[in-house]
């Protein structure tokens, strides 16, 4: 029997679906020791090595949110760097428990890969870079250039969609990995670089010389980023769109990572003492310990901490815009603690 | 006459104890577990991506791929579907392997008989092309050729001009395209005509005396001389011309595409050269010395008595070459060239997510494409073999 059971193992290994995929999520991660996380092969302001080795980026600190939640330690995380093409095969194949790796919520990855799509962490719209010697103001001028983008990504569906809209022609010029496609763009392989507007800030910053080069003003998609996890475990889904709900909710509520123990301690409202666990059980019923989301604000920072330390400073200098809070014009929102 | 008969029909042995029967039960029972191992992978898959609720089948090959893809052989849009996203990669894989193959082979025997050759100097170039090129990975070489050979070219407002027809730049290679106008057709029935004609032309002449040639020309010439008085020139050329970010116009060789059958063709030319000195060498002196002792010209004995002998070695492994550059071809994902595994394995696996599918149908494209290479090398082996008389 346990031979049978050895054999079966193997085989399922062999097609790549590991058991755990079909258990609870949250106790595979506890008994583990620490989470696995999909993020991108380098985008600064998203993941990005930093000079000591770590990984930083809001992709990044995402996970380490989630990791704080679940063990009370935003170090108990291990990063998978992948490449647009490898990313939905590791998380459906249970090689990462998260993938927060700038990727597009939209309808057919959400029903059709087995996903679900957490919410969305930073709110981007497709546009491009060109050379500024070639004197292009707008997108519309660049009937017949060639253009470099990512293969398996929606940009490179975007820009089909644009082109055949204004019918203009164009050359894709397709690469696995972004740092090949800026290389192969800043070689003059291609006139057009294209990606989501915060990608194209952060790749100019990488480029030979950033300011021959100008982001045209047209946005041509709408690029909502988000992490997202295997459909089928409701309870690890609630804890990662919950995390990341903590992490806006906390911004709003003016809690931050210098305060949020002492606010656990004096604040008087409501909200924000069923959020740090004063009140209530909000942690028990997902599985979590009471202080889950003093933990997470405490070592992580809320969103407007973490979007000012890897995207709003230099060298990106990325506006809120989109991604401010409710309160204030943006899109980010929270939906009540209670 | 006692002594004489049989001792009488053998005691039939236990059926156990026969080993035809218990090789013939061993075999039975390894295929078994080998197609229940299959069976239990396959069911073992389905259950698992219907689990996880992922899209499985093959309906997506009939949906819209909404992607663009640079060089494609077939009419290709955004519009087209999934299906034909793959043939376009299928056809740039065999377009790559055949051109790669051809290009390959000829260096191949080039270099195979250069490495024999009496001359010190020719034989030190085939060797030392030999040793250089079979013994660095054949991705680095492909780097090489696209990053460093034709990445650092000026771009196509500073393009190195040929004659104002051809212009090469970090875009490629853009050569003038023929138009076939009305008559082409003609013109291609005269030429075949010429050829058809020049042949029974050469043979006729071959035992008269006097020249040959001469004949041979005027036959091979004179039929579509008639057709290009009676209808003109019936070809156009379309010459690339340089517009704002891009040549329009004619026709482009993309540096990926340049890099890869270089890459390709120039690696593996290399071991094409062993194998060819390797059959050349099989083949014994006394056959060159016979011939040459007869008076044949040292090219006619290469070619008439060396080189048909040699090739009874050199094709079996040759085979194996043709295989190999072919499934190198999918190296060509390294560096965006679109073939079968860009495209199909990359970006259609990715934008629909069915990779089991998509893998299966890739693989499955691969053996076929190498067992068709296999067969059609074996045919030619046997006519090739020695009939044993």
């Amino acid at each position: 029997m346990a031979k049978r059971c050895a054999f079966s193992l193997a085989l399922l290994t062999l097609l790549g679906s590991s058991v755990a995929v079909a258990g609870p999520t949250l106790d595979a991660v506890k008994q583990r020791g620490y989470l696995k996380c999909g993020v991108s092969q380098g985008l600064a302001g998203f993941s990005t090595p930093n000079q000591q080795g770590e990984w930083t980026g809001l992709d990044v600190d995402y996970c380490r949110a989630l990791a704080a939640a679940v063990f009370g330690d935003a170090g108990k995380v291990r990063f998978t760097p992948l490449s647009a093409k490898e990313r939905f095969t590791a998380l459906q194949s249970g090689e990462v428990d998260i993938l927060s790796r700038n990727t597009t919520w939209t309808a057919s990855r959400d029903t059709e890969l087995g996903f679900d799509f957490v919410g969305v962490s930073f709110y981007d719209g497709q546009g491009f870079m060109v050379r500024k010697d070639l004197g292009v103001k707008s997108a519309r001028e660049l009937d017949g250039a060639t253009i470099c983008a990512n293969a398996g990504t929606t940009t490179e569906l975007n820009i089909a969609d644009y082109f055949r809209t204004h019918g203009m022609k164009y050359r894709p010029v397709v690469f696995e990995k972004s740092d090949e496609t800026v290389a192969a763009y800043d070689a003059g392989r291609c006139d057009v670089y294209t990606t989501d507007r915060s990608g194209l800030y952060a790749q100019r910053v990488k480029l030979k010389n950033p300011d021959a080069h100008v982001i045209l003003p047209e946005v041509i998609s709408k690029e909502p980023l988000g992490p997202l996890v295997r459909q089928g475990d409701p309870q690890w889904f609630d804890i990662a769109k919950w995390t990341l709900y903590v992490l806006i909710g906390a911004e709003e509520l003016g809690l931050t990572s210098a305060n949020v123990e002492q606010q656990r301690k004096s604040s008087q409202n409501p909200e924000v003492r069923r959020l740090l666990g004063a009140e209530g059980s909000f942690g028990q019923a997902l599985g979590l310990p009471a202080d889950w989301a003093l933990q997470v604000v405490r070592q992580v920072g809320n969103y407007g901490e973490i979007f000012q330390r890897n995207l709003g400073g230099l060298p990106l200098n990325i506006e809120r815009g989109q991604n401010a809070l409710w309160t204030q014009g943006g899109l980010m929102y929270a939906p009540p603690f209670r | 006459m006692a002594a004489l008969d049989p001792i009488g029909p053998p005691r039939r042995a236990s059926s156990w104890r026969s080993p035809r029967l218990r090789a013939w039960l061993l075999q039975a029972a390894l295929l078994a577990a080998v197609l229940g191992a299959v069976a239990l992978m396959f069911g073992n898959a389905l259950d698992n991506l219907a689990r996880q609720g992922i899209a499985s089948g093959f309906g997506f090959l009939s949906q819209p791929a909404g992607f663009g893809i640079e060089t494609t052989l077939i009419e290709y849009s955004e519009t087209s579907s999934y299906g034909r996203a793959f043939l376009v990669g299928l056809l740039n894989t065999l377009l790559v392997s055949a051109i790669g193959i051809v290009l390959a082979t000829v260096l191949g025997f080039v270099i195979g008989v250069a490495r024999l050759s009496p001359n010190a100097l020719i034989r030190g170039w085939a060797y030392a092309y030999v040793e250089l090129i079979r013994n660095v990975p054949l991705l680095l070489q492909i780097f090489f050729w696209y990053f460093a050979v034709l990445r650092p070219l000026p771009g196509p407002r500073e393009a190195i001009s040929l004659f104002d027809v051809a212009f090469l730049s970090n875009r490629g290679l853009q050569l003038p395209k023929p138009l076939p106008e009305d008559g082409f057709g003609w013109l291609v029935a005269a030429l075949a005509l010429g050829v058809v004609a020049a042949l029974l032309v050469a043979r006729w002449r071959r035992d008269g005396a006097g020249r040959r040639w001469p004949w041979t020309l005027a036959a091979l010439l004179l039929p579509p001389a008639a057709v290009v008085l009676a209808v003109g020139w019936p070809l156009a050329w379309s010459v690339p011309e340089l517009s704002r970010f891009n040549f329009h116009g004619g026709m482009t060789l993309t540096p990926e595409f340049v890099a890869l059958v270089l890459a390709l063709s120039l690696y593996t030319a290399s071991f094409i050269a062993e194998i060819v000195r390797a059959g050349l060498q099989s083949v014994r002196r006394g056959q060159r010395e016979a011939a040459l002792a007869l008076g044949l010209p040292p090219r006619l004995v290469l070619r008439k008595v060396v080189l048909p002998q040699a090739m009874r070695v050199i094709v079996p492994p040759l085979t194996n070459q043709y295989l190999n550059l072919t499934k190198n071809s999918s190296l060509a994902a390294a560096i965006a060239y679109p073939d079968l595994v860009s495209v199909f394995a990359g970006t259609v696996l990715n934008q629909t997510g069915q990779a089991v599918e998509v893998i299966s149908i890739t693989m499955a494209v691969y053996l076929a494409i190498s067992l068709a290479i296999a067969a059609l090398m074996a045919w030619y082996n046997r006519r090739q073999a020695l009939v044993e008389r």
